[in-house]
């Protein structure tokens, strides 16, 4: 069984934070109704996002993967007739999510409060860069911007380098974490009745993953800044070269037993008994000489190999895995982390399985994502009714468009 | 530490009351870890565990002793959900394992979170922060878009990647309690924070698979904007639209070199970054972040800015959103927190009580909830149980 079965979404996100909440939900059996249209397409489908992916195919196998489970109709928003049928589907749903900037449903004329009126229960939510309030709600932003804004970039990068910019993941962590309030949204509403609004704002919630160092602000008034992978108590923890093109080990070691485990795997050089090294602090103070040092030994060996010497004596050691690796990795084989869809256009693409393992419900990929405007027939004609004439004619008036 | 707590933190915020059971003694490991209040190290000043504990009870049990097993099974009794953060084996060794604990409680929702999952081979791996962030991929790619691959690749700054899994983590008991609600059963979550993350890198992760290609930090073909420096520090904004990239022309004033034919369309800017970034730099420095951004924005270009945390706090809109909260704890007096990304129109997060003293709450629990003699705790406490 599905946990989400029996709950349908109307979905009106485009990009990558929108796309990744609905999707969540689909694998847990939500039924999502992702609207579409050629006056507002998705990023993926256009054509600048093959240029940014490198190919047709590479923008497909991305949308494919934000999209996977879901349905697609064509609903021009811009149309009194395409708000209409929205409107339609709305009473007919339990969720409803956007990722359109503040303020921009309410023009539409599907505002949490018009939404209310035609489906007293119906859970909404916004999840715009800088939530629904606020000076800055109208800013546009994207995962690099947002990345910067929450306070992440500032603090990700090489001791005295510049700052780090954010990838598509600070896009998709918002859009988990919407997801969980969606959640949080549905068990009230099993439990009363009740629908909600709920106002989500994409940098905040980024902004939450760095708690403890905004607390040394409003704790202590430091303001922290990159340092690389240094930690404040452990040494050495570090990426270190191996064997290879561009192969790398992190090793972390928090107590003497783990440093003495490390230094037996090495062989027990001779320095590792010097004094500069002799406890947790002294390592602590002197880990750029001990890094070097490391790397001297790491260097003669594959990033695996290291793992598995490593992980042997108790020392936490983990391959800085590549895309591809992670692929191929025999763990990853075992956990099924990548399951394969069919897709009509471009074959067989793989997705990431949910990461999830329910005993009970698991969470599956039902199937790819969907053409554009794939599901109108179902939708319109099943769901709301419709004869073919008249989907024919909303077609004709670019309406379903 | 940080997964499992941010867990039960995000369930605690929204009203679920969450039991946290610490080692007697140390408690829990984030305890000890820095930001400490005043920089002053104490158990009940720890920055990272005052954030990640928020709006629980917390109760000291050592579940190795046989009467510690006793009260846990108690406790289990009454659960809904329980979330454990250890080895993939240890509850089964301490005979706490799924199946026994669902003898007592039928309905149990167990979550289970480490850092490789309860199965496959590297289920037993230790791993710290740093080594699950470098296994769930997004490390390699970080910094992206370098000169080089020479440096180390990077973690993000930070816990984030378990934050990430506590996130995960709580959406499956969400999925489960949903399912429960309805169908009356519990069930068994397993986590794997590798997982977790990998699933935030899903674009990436596939594209190896799918079309061959192994991403890196290396540079692919620059897309102008990202990071760049201006008049005091750096700047940030991307354009996506053809549009914004005309509005960015018009707000630098419409300078000569950007009406060049090879920026013309989406795919010559794209084939030419790196040398607009160079021409626009040459503008940026002039102009400083908080102008860039503001102005930028005005003009209808993705503009910001990197913020510390201090910007965070001293934020006019985060401020008017009420993004930081004022706790009062024992030990620190009243200091702000970061609170949620959602705000909920009938059940909104608040704030009921600061993190717990350790074992702040074993009279409580043990004694009003459980029933257990008040004399009774003493001895526990001697005997190492509480």
């Amino acid at each position: 069984m599905d946990s989400l079965s029996g709950v349908r979404i109307i979905d009106f996100t485009r990009y990558a934070a929108g796309p990744q909440i609905t999707l969540l939900l689909a694998f847990m059996g939500a039924e999502v109704i992702k609207v579409e249209s050629m006056v507002n397409i998705d990023h993926f489908r256009r054509e600048e996002a093959a240029v940014v992916f490198g190919s047709a195919r590479a923008a497909a196998d991305c949308f494919n993967s934000l999209n996977a489970s879901k349905m697609s109709v064509t609903l021009n928003l811009t149309t009194a007739g395409g708000v209409e049928l929205a409107k339609r589907l709305v009473q007919l749903s339990d969720v409803v999510v956007d990722n359109f900037r503040a303020g921009i449903m309410d023009k539409l004329g599907l505002g949490y409060p018009i939404l209310r009126e035609i489906k007293p229960d119906i859970i909404m939510l916004s999840a715009s860069s800088h939530g629904s309030t606020g000076p800055e709600s109208k800013y546009i932003a994207y995962a690099v911007t947002m990345g910067a804004l929450s306070g992440l970039s500032q603090v990700t990068g090489y001791a005295g380098g510049p700052p780090v910019i954010m990838r598509s993941s600070a896009d998709l962590r918002p859009g988990t974490s919407a997801a969980f309030a969606i959640l949080a949204a549905l068990n009230y509403r099993l439990e009363t009745g009740e629908g909600q609004f709920i106002d989500f704002s994409a940098r905040e919630a980024l902004s939450c993953g760095i708690g403890e160092i905004i607390m040394d602000y409003t704790m202590n008034g430091r303001v922290r800044s990159r340092n690389g992978n240094r930690d404040d108590i452990m040494a050495p923890h570090n990426c270190y070269r191996c064997k290879g093109e561009d192969k790398w080990v992190s090793i972390a070691i928090s107590n003497d037993e783990e440093w003495a485990a490390l230094c037996q795997a090495m062989g027990n050089p001779a320095w590792t008994k010097e004094e500069r090294f002799g406890d947790q602090f002294s390592r602590w103070r002197h880990q750029e000489e001990l890094d070097e040092l490391i790397k001297a030994w790491t260097i003669n060996y594959d990033h695996y190999q290291v793992m598995e010497m490593l992980q042997r004596v108790g020392v936490a050691a983990a391959p800085s895995f590549s895309n591809e690796e992670l692929f191929n990795d025999p763990h990853c084989r075992e956990r099924e982390c990548f399951t394969s869809v069919q897709h009509p256009e471009e074959g067989e693409l793989f997705v990431l399985a949910p990461a999830w393992k329910f005993s009970a419900t698991p969470a599956r990929v039902t199937g790819p994502a969907p053409l554009f405007g794939e599901h109108n027939a179902y939708v319109f004609g099943e769901l709301l009714g419709m004869p073919e004439e008249e989907i024919s004619r909303l077609v004709a008036e670019e309406i379903l468009y | 530490m940080v997964a499992g707590p941010y867990c039960t933190k995000l369930l605690a915020d929204l009203g679920a009351e969450v039991v946290k059971i610490e080692r007697p003694g140390r408690g829990d490991a984030a305890r000890s870890l820095p930001p400490f209040f005043h920089d002053m190290p104490d158990p009940e000043a720890s920055g990272l565990f005052l954030y990640l504990n928020t709006n629980k009870l917390g109760i000291t049990l050592n579940v190795s002793t046989a009467t510690g097993k006793g009260i846990f099974q108690e406790l289990v009794k009454e659960a809904d959900i329980l979330v454990e953060d250890n080895p993939p084996q240890w509850m089964t060794e301490q005979g706490l394992d799924y199946e026994r604990l669902q003898e007592i409680n039928p309905r149990i929702i167990m979550a289970s979170i480490t850092p490789f999952g309860q199965t496959g081979p590297y289920r037993d791996y230790k791993a710290y922060p740093l080594n699950v962030f470098q296994s769930g991929g997004e490390g390699y790619l970080t910094p992206g878009g370098v000169e080089n691959v020479d440096r180390p690749p990077l973690k993000v700054g930070g816990f984030l990647g378990e934050y990430d899994s506590g996130l995960s983590a709580a959406i499956a008991i969400l999925a489960a309690l949903y399912w429960r609600r309805k169908s009356g059963d519990g069930q068994r979550i397993d986590i794997s924070k590798q997982e977790s993350l990998m699933a935030l890198n899903r674009l990436d992760m596939v594209r190896s698979a799918n079309e061959g290609e192994v991403i890196t930090r290396a540079k692919q073909g620059v897309p102008y904007g990202g990071v760049l420096p201006c008049k005091d520090g750096y700047t940030v904004f991307i354009t996506w639209e053809s549009v914004q990239w005309d509005r960015l022309v018009a707000f630098m004033g419409d300078p000569e070199w950007a009406n060049d034919d090879m920026f013309g369309d989406y795919t010559g800017r794209y084939k030419h970054g790196e040398l607009i970034n160079a021409l626009l730099t040459e503008w940026l420095v002039n102009h400083t972040q908080e102008e860039l951004y503001h102005k930028g924005q005005a003009a209808g270009v993705p503009f910001a800015m990197v913020y510390t945390s201090k910007d965070l706090v001293d934020s006019e809109h985060l401020k008017e959103r009420g993004f930081f909260v004022e706790i009062d704890h024992p030990k620190t007096g009243k200091v702000r927190y970061p609170s949620s990304p959602y705000r909920f129109s009938e059940t909104p997060c608040q704030v009921m009580r600061p993190s717990p003293l350790l074992g702040e709450h074993n009279e409580e629990i043990l004694a009003r909830r459980l029933g257990h003699r008040q004399e009774e705790l003493a001895k526990l406490g001697a005997a190492g149980v509480i």
